[in-house]
């Protein structure tokens, strides 16, 4: 048997956290400089599951690329593929109808509370909780089977168009997501009362994992990482697209700067996304859903394109270089996440295992999204 | 002294709370189905793998015409196709006239990402979305579909 192995006092050891780790909710591999609980660095190692999408984008014609954007973000694929049609339609000049542009905003919204649902359950389990993600699925799943009924999946919805819509939404989908919305606000009470006010789970948030507002800007966080460190930015309010001047809503900011902060940003963010939802649906004209006049082919003039939309979990800019052929140049997309994660490697610095890991589960990174 | 007190009876009055809540959730109705014995309606717009559309006669809508093969992202779909000489009336006349009329229809759904890009490109709507989802092999050749194959042995 040989002896073990001695740490010299000052010396520090390598742990690798992944690529196949429960905490890392996806293949990201961390290695962490140790000393003893203590972490000095951590390197984030990326390109486990790269797939090439921007080459897609340019390898493919126009609508052949939509369902690509839902494999980036599998928990809020609405919210990028929505990116992605402004985009184009904005250099293919497609007007959209506007029972489509509503029909598009409750989607979306809808989609961020589901995402936001699992993201809060997931965290919790972090944390050593597991009830917590029981009941939030069950609540998610009221949205993934309204989902389901109207775009025929569950997940990768692929659901928009250039111009429009897939299919249209029924009654039973306006009075199911009438239903739902007394439904959540009561499980918002719940959680609140389960979680947020748990003593455990506020002392290992309180005042632990501080990203200040200056590291925020260096590192281009956005999202509610950015929104939980004090900075007031939305791209639904400040730079509007689609239908959301049309709504009233709040951005929840929290200047704490902890993790605690970037939690509750998204639970006050689950109540403005019900509030746009019941707007929507009050306000949701009739009408069609796809324009009249629609190109066959869609041939962008050449040109340079960007739109930006604000995705569950952060801001989402898709870059369209067209050359005026039927395949984009340049499709750069610009993940939130990504910028997210790299802030953990200075914000963990001198922090223990166990709270890092507690931060990084606030990032809410979903790694195909950081890694496309 | 007394902050100390006060936090830990907060402490234990948030556990409680959440205890209270669990307790509560034990008498709610269940709301998991027990898979395997009991298994839930797709929806009506469930997007499965493809299937081709019969006419009345029985035979596939189809017309050969590769619209839905141009329109996939990833070139899973591959059909062949003969042409087929047939006789019609036209204004008391018999005229011969060419149709092609489809020979294989072969679905690699291995590849297959369930965007439904075919069925939307088809002009006859001769190609649908299937509610199959119990999909599960050792074997890299059985999600080769053949759907024409499929839509006879439906017919049989």
């Amino acid at each position: 048997m040989s002896a073990p192995i001695q740490i010299q006092p000052g010396e520090t050891f390598t742990l690798n956290v992944g690529p196949q780790h429960p905490a890392t909710h996806g293949v990201l591999r961390v290695k962490m400089e140790m000393d003893g609980e203590y972490i000095v660095k951590a390197e984030t190692v990326l390109g486990y599951i790269h797939r090439m999408h921007e080459l897609m984008g340019e390898n493919r014609t126009y609508p052949q690329v939509l369902p690509n954007l839902s494999r980036l973000d599998y928990l809020g694929a609405m919210g990028y593929t929505h990116g992605h049609v402004l985009a184009v339609e904005r250099a293919a000049g497609i007007e959209v109808p506007e029972r489509a542009e509503y029909v598009r905003a409750i989607m979306v919204e809808l989609n961020r509370i589901a995402s936001h649902l699992f993201w809060f359950g997931a965290f919790v389990m972090d944390l050593g909780g597991f009830t917590p993600l029981m009941y939030a699925i069950e609540d998610r799943e009221y949205i993934l089977d309204m989902l389901e009924a109207v775009t025929g999946s569950r997940l990768t919805y692929c659901y928009f168009r250039f111009g429009g819509l897939y299919n249209d939404i029924d009654d039973d989908f306006v009075n199911a997501a009438r239903a739902f919305i007394p439904r959540m606000r009561k499980s918002l009470k719940k959680y609140a009362a389960l979680v947020t006010g748990n003593i455990i789970f506020e002392k290992r948030l309180k005042d632990i994992g501080p990203i200040s507002a200056e590291m925020c800007r260096k590192y281009g966080a956005s999202g509610p990482v950015a929104r939980g460190s004090g900075i007031d930015f939305d791209v639904r309010k400040n730079e509007p697209y689609s239908v959301y001047p049309e709504f009233d809503f709040d951005i929840p900011v929290y200047h704490e700067c902890d993790s605690l902060a970037r939690y509750m940003v998204r639970m006050d963010e689950m109540e403005q996304s019900l509030r746009i939802v019941e707007q929507g649906l009050d306000k949701l004209p009739d009408g069609p859903i796809m324009p009249k006049k629609k190109p066959k082919l869609i041939k962008p003039a050449a040109g340079d394109y960007y739109q930006a939309v604000e995705t569950a979990r952060g801001s989402f800019g898709i870059r369209i270089v067209s050359d005026g052929t039927k395949n984009a140049y340049r499709f750069k997309l610009r993940s939130p996440t990504y910028s997210n994660m790299h802030m953990f490697d200075e914000a963990c610095r001198g922090m223990m295992i166990m709270d890092a890991l507690a931060m990084m589960g606030s990032l809410d990174l979903v790694i195909p999204e950081i890694d496309r | 002294m007394g902050a100390y007190f006060n936090e830990i009876f907060r402490g234990l009055q948030s556990l409680c709370i959440g205890l209270g809540i669990t307790f509560k959730e034990f008498f709610q109705p269940v709301v998991t189905v027990p898979y395997p014995y009991k298994t839930i309606k797709m929806s009506e717009r469930y997007r499965g793998h493809t299937e081709l559309v019969e006419d009345e006669s029985g035979n596939p809508k189809c017309v050969a015409c590769g619209m839905c093969q141009r329109a996939c992202p990833s070139q899973s779909i591959s059909l062949a196709s003969k042409s087929v000489e047939y006789e019609v009336e036209v204004k008391g006349e018999m005229k011969t006239k060419k149709k092609k009329v489809l020979t294989k229809y072969e679905l690699n759904f291995t590849t297959c990402s369930l965007c439904g890009q075919c069925v939307e490109s088809c002009n006859f709507g001769a190609v649908t979305f299937s509610k199959d989802y119990n999909l599960a092999s050792f074997r890299k050749e059985d999600f080769h579909f053949d759907l024409l194959n499929r839509l006879k042995e439906r017919n049989s």
